[in-house]
């Protein structure tokens, strides 16, 4: 099996688990996008791909070959660090050139590579700058650069854009996704930053507590989230307790709805509704019954909070379709089955 | 802070003390020194002010010239192997968990404790033949019988070494603390192995600061002169023994003095070309 495959990976720092019992299969050139809340084992993960930790259980397969013992010099990937670890004492062009030079490539070779990688970063001529003149997100891009030098099987970035300011953020990711389109190379990419994840992945793995929770599309993760965890890191989203009656029926916050299910045998679970999913009418009707608690308009869109039964469920309209309500107006909440997930509890 | 060029005399006063201490304690001294080292000596006495150039003189021979090579040349071994040695140790020691460290470097700054005489003395006895350690070489078969280490250049070399040593790690360990891990790391990952990587990366990047303890040792090597006389043939003596022992037996301080002179004036050149040698690499 080509491609980098996890099987049961996991890390033990004394009796603190890291990572627990990882599971995943990243096929060649797919950009996955490791996300999770600070301390959920996103690094450690990563540094066991590169070999920096080696696990204390599992197995990781890199092209088919079992690398779980290999040694990081030898793994033939790049790795772009969360403190980027420009060598200082090395020019721009050194620094790019370190993985060529460190394997005996001739001068002339070196060079013509590394003009071509600054071609590719947009810094063309800056081969004999000193990395510590650079701006942040010159520096970010040498050190994309320097990884790819041997244009290697796999690339790896620890929340490497998390130094730069929001607008160069933005920009430096939709920059990274198209340079990855264009040279097919196997990328995985760690960030807390959910839409950081949605812009640049082609799988999103979502990780806490060392262990994953979801691994699947951008939409899928966002639309059909595994659980309640999921649907409340990814976006905003109302978690709603749903329960069932003896005949099967589901009620949220006291209301039958019809078209929602529980799964057989259950009578309690959650229900996420994203709020732009939500629909606000008038009371009565089978509609759930609240009260407007507080509106926030922000521009493109408004926000409705909404007290129903103890909980607050929040409704996004576009300014299109700005609701007719006032703070204190009672309403009737609608919720669409199609796209209502219910979770477990 | 408002930063404003001083004014008026008071405004001087934090430099008073600092100038005060160098002047009584380096410039003074060196001053009387300088002037010693043109007096004349009076046989079997003291000496007389004059301005006479014999003691210089006297100290361009093919003798002085052999010894004062070999004091630099010592120096300069020194120097070189207490940072051979020092970087990996310290480097290893920086990476280490926080007890191991503590207990290492409170070892080390123990041996600074230590006077040069009593160093010189347990040294002498470890390479002597009747309690040193060739009777531990016998007893493990790898020797077949008990020998004296010393006198040798060896020995000297060996207790030099172990006495700039701890100066050598407290001068390179804050640097290697700083340098950021990750910076051998993502050379592991460009495909540089371990060892190539602390050559590649930790020690250039360390240039600097190797240099600055090159030099330190350099000179605290330098002024060494009991443990050449105790554990070193007479070939083995530096200019710093000549001058202690023109200075106290043979009681001649303008010879002494000019020797002194002389030698600070020769390692200041050699520091001098160092640091020059040095910022020209840097400005590569
Ligand atoms: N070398 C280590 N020794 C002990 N605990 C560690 C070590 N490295 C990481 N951890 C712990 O493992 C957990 C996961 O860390 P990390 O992978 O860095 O998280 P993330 O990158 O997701 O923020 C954290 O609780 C951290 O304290
Ligand atoms: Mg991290």
């Amino acid at each position: 099996m080509s491609g980098l495959n996890l099987n049961h990976v996991t890390k033990q720092f004394g009796n603190f688990t890291a990572v627990n019992d990882v599971n995943l299969s990243v096929p060649d050139g797919t950009f996955v996008c490791l996300l999770g809340p600070s301390g959920c084992g996103k690094t450690t993960l990563m540094r066991m791909i590169a070999g920096l930790d080696l696990p204390t259980g599992g197995s990781i397969q890199l092209g088919g070959a079992d690398i779980t013992q290999v040694p990081t010099h030898k793994r033939d990937l790049g790795m772009v660090f969360q403190s980027l670890a420009l060598f200082p004492h090395l020019t721009v062009g050194e620094n790019i050139a370190y993985s060529l030079r460190i394997r005996g490539t001739p001068k002339d070779i070196q060079k013509k590579r590394v003009d071509e990688l600054l071609a590719m970063i947009h810094l063309p001529g800056f081969a004999d700058r000193s990395v510590a003149k650079l701006s942040g997100g010159q520096r970010q891009r040498v050190a994309i650069a320097r990884a790819l030098a041997i244009s290697p099987k796999l690339f790896l970035l620890d929340e490497p854009l998390s130094a730069l300011d929001a607008k160069l953020r933005e920009a430096m990711q939709v920059e990274l996704r198209q340079l990855q389109q264009r040279l097919g190379i196997t990328t995985i990419v760690v960030t807390h930053d959910q839409r950081e994840a949605m812009t640049m992945a082609d799988t999103v793995v979502v990780m806490n507590g060392g262990e994953i929770r979801q691994a699947a599309a951008p939409v899928d993760i966002y639309r059909r989230p595994a659980d309640s965890f999921v649907a409340d890191f990814i976006g905003q989203t109302n978690l709603l307790p749903v329960a069932a009656d003896s005949a099967g029926r589901a009620s949220v916050l006291g209301e039958l709805v019809e078209g929602i299910a529980l799964p057989a045998g259950a009578a309690k679970g959650m229900l996420s509704v994203r709020p732009e999913d939500v629909q606000l009418t008038a009371p009565g009707h089978g509609a759930i019954a609240g009260t407007v608690t507080f509106i926030r308009d922000l521009g493109g869109a408004i926000e409705t909070f909404v007290e129903a039964g103890g909980t607050q469920v929040i409704a996004v309209s576009s300014p299109r379709n700005r609701p007719d309500v006032s703070v204190g107006q009672s309403v009737g909440i609608r919720l669409d089955p199609a796209t209502s997930v219910v979770l477990a509890r | 802070m408002r930063r404003e060029p001083p004014q008026r005399l008071a405004d001087y006063g934090p430099l008073f003390f600092p100038a005060g201490m160098l002047i009584v304690f380096f410039v003074v001294p060196f001053a009387t020194m300088i002037a010693v080292s043109v007096f004349q000596r009076e046989q079997g006495g003291f000496y007389t002010p004059a301005f006479v150039f014999d003691n210089y003189a006297r100290f361009l021979s093919l003798f002085f010239g052999k010894v004062l090579g070999f004091s630099l040349f010592l120096a300069i071994a020194v120097a070189a192997a207490c940072v051979v040695i020092g970087i990996p140790f310290t480097y290893l020691l920086s990476r280490s968990p926080r007890k191991i460290q503590i207990v290492w470097l409170v070892a080390l700054l123990s041996i600074l404790s230590l006077s040069e005489v009593m160093i010189g003395f347990a040294w002498s006895t470890l390479f002597s033949r009747t309690a040193g350690i060739t009777n531990l070489f016998v007893w493990l078969g790898l020797m077949a019988q008990a020998q004296a280490l010393t006198p040798s250049f060896g020995a000297v070399m060996t207790a030099m070494t172990y006495q700039a040593f701890p100066y050598t790690v407290l001068v390179l360990y804050p640097a290697l603390v700083r340098l950021d891990p990750t910076l051998t790391e993502a050379a592991r990952t460009l495909g540089a192995s371990p060892v190539k990587a602390f050559f590649t990366v930790v020690v250039p990047a360390l240039r600097n600061t190797i240099l600055a303890t090159l030099i330190m040792v350099f000179i605290f090597a330098l002024g060494s002169y009991l443990l050449p006389q105790l554990l070193g043939r007479p070939q083995h003596w530096t200019l710093s023994v000549l001058i202690t022992d023109q200075a106290i037996y043979q009681s001649n301080m303008p010879f002494a003095a000019a020797m002194a002179v002389f030698l600070v004036l020769v390692s200041l050149a050699l520091v001098g070309l160092a640091l020059y040698a040095g910022q020209q690499r840097q400005a590569k």
